[in-house]
Order: structure tokens, then sequence, then C-alpha cells
């Protein structure tokens, strides 16, 4: 299979991560679609690597997993904590910053 | 073999995404996502990238995914409710979703890239094993590796920061009200035994 394949697979998962973004409201599941972004974005790594026969591209997935697994610990605490204060787990409820 | 393999794991890897966003119950989305995953780990399999498809399974379906169902089994992964008519951003999400689609699948397909529509370049024997990946972490990618271990420790501590239990009361507890939890009488404490309460005050001596 060419490479172009493997970016497109890579573009539709990361435009599906997006729209989840977007009309999503619960905030476990943005963070799960931020996954999804995150994880297209080591697919065109990984396969620009291969494109390129280097390891390098493999090692920056390796640098992306690492800070998606960061992420995904401090996005849990905060809805932890604000389930914790009985808020709404809810991104449209939790406005109060916007003014 | 390998076209075969490549369009199964494609379409398990894009179902799985398109599950995570469609289903409402977010513990189901979570079961998805492993899926997804799972089927994304095939794809680098394909690609040679033998160790980052073990460190996706291992770390991101096995211990990540753990900590999150974990997550919504506490705060209780409830369904949620279907918005009394439309928000602006619930049409026109998709619509910039599918805009950007075609935008990358332009940009990546219309490149001018020569080996894009190859197979990919020729590799060495033992491309993407972990001896090469270990070796280049510890030689030229040393200061990454060390950064993202700090970025790991630093992001624990955070969690643990941000979701602990705090102490002390709430602004709007008073102590008496905390103290006086029902308590059956009788029990030996010792608060009892000093007369405070315990025993009803008809029998009290």
């Amino acid at each position: 299979m060419g490479i172009g394949w493997y970016l497109v697979v890579s573009a539709l998962i990361f435009a599906i991560g997006l729209a989840g973004v977007l009309i999503r409201r619960n905030p476990l599941v943005i963070l799960l679609c931020l996954e999804l972004m995150l994880n297209a974005a080591n697919l065109a790594l990984i396969a620009f690597a291969r494109l390129h026969g280097g390891e390098d591209g493999q090692i920056f997935a390796l640098i992306v997993m690492v800070v998606a697994a960061c992420e995904v610990t401090v996005g849990l605490g905060l809805i932890v904590a604000i389930y914790r204060r009985n808020l709404p787990v809810d991104v449209d409820e939790l406005n109060e910053l916007s003014g | 073999m390998s076209a075969v393999l490549f369009f199964l794991a494609a379409i398990g890897a894009l179902s799985g995404a398109l599950g995570v966003v469609m289903i409402r119950n977010p513990f189901y989305s979570v079961l998805a996502l492993v899926f997804h995953l799972i089927c994304l780990a095939a794809l680098f399999l394909l690609l040679r990238a033998e160790f980052v498809a073990a460190a996706q399974v291992i770390v991101y379906a096995g211990a990540v995914m753990v900590l999150y169902v974990f997550v919504v089994a506490y705060v209780g992964g409830s369904d949620e409710p279907v918005r009394a008519g439309g928000h602006p951003l619930r049409i026109l999400g998709p619509l910039f979703a599918l805009a950007v689609a075609i935008e990358l699948c332009i940009a990546m397909l219309g490149t001018a890239l020569k080996g894009i529509s190859g197979k990919g370049a020729p590799y060495i024997t033992g491309f993407g094993t972990p001896g090469q990946i270990g070796k280049l972490f510890l030689t030229t990618y040393l200061f990454p590796f060390e950064v993202a271990s700090l970025l790991l420790l630093v992001a624990a501590i955070g969690a643990v920061m941000l979701a602990r239990r705090r102490r002390g009361l709430g602004p709007d507890e008073q102590l008496e009200r905390v103290l006086a939890t029902p308590r059956s009488s009788y029990t030996g404490t010792m608060a009892e035994g000093a007369g405070a309460r315990g025993a009803p005050a008809g029998e009290r001596s």
C-alpha cells in the first residue's frame, strides 16, 4: 500500500476527532476525541518515518504518546475535582471564566 | 495480503473513531477508543514500527484506557441529554471537520513528494525494533527522553494535587453539624462515655 493511503486515514481520523471536540459536551468524551487527534498525528508521523526510512518519526510518535498520557492524567484529575465539587460535568455549564 | 490487512485495520480504526464521537454513553466511547487503538497498532505494524505498536497496545490500550474506565465509573457514565433545539456548533462542527478533512487530503495527495505513492524507502534490518529505538533514545535523543520522564513526573504529581480530597471543612459547614453525625446509642464512643451524647435524654443519669 502506498504511504498516501495511510496519510488519508490519518487525515480522516483527525477530522473525526475535531468534530467530536466541537459537538460533544461531556469533558470525558472531549478528552477521548483529543486522543483521537493525537493518534492521527502519530499515524502521520510513523507513515513519514516509513517514507524516509529513518526512525526519527517513530521517536517523535513515542514522545507524543508520553505527552498524551500526561494530558490525560491532568485532564482526568480535573474532571474528578469538578465532580467532587458537585459541579455539572458538562463544558457548556462550566462557563464561569467566559465573563 | 498487506492491502487486505491495511483495509481491515483502516476500516476498524475509522469506525472506532466514529464510535467514540457518536456513542452517547461515555463508557462505550472508551471501549470504542480501545478498539480504535488496537486497529491503529495494526497499521503501525504494517508501517514496520514494531516497538511503537507494542507501546500503543500496552501503554495506551492498556494503562491509559484503564484510567479512563475508572474515572467514567467514578463520575458516572450517564447519557448526556439531547439538547432541545440545535446549538449552532452541532451543525457547524461536522461541516467544519469535513472541510478540514478535504483540505488535509488535498494537501497530502496533491503534494510534490515523490515517494508518497510508493511503499516507502528501503530500510535496514531491524528497522523499528526495540533495540534500534532504544539505541536512538539513549544516544541521539537522550535529552527529549529525559525531558519526557520529567514531564511524566510533573503530570503525576499534578494529577494527585488536583484530584486529592481536600482536608478541612467547606465554607458553609459548621463544626457542630459535622460532629453530630447520627451514630447509634450505646456503641461505646468517647463522646458517649463523657456524657456528651449517645444515651437518649430520658435515660441519662
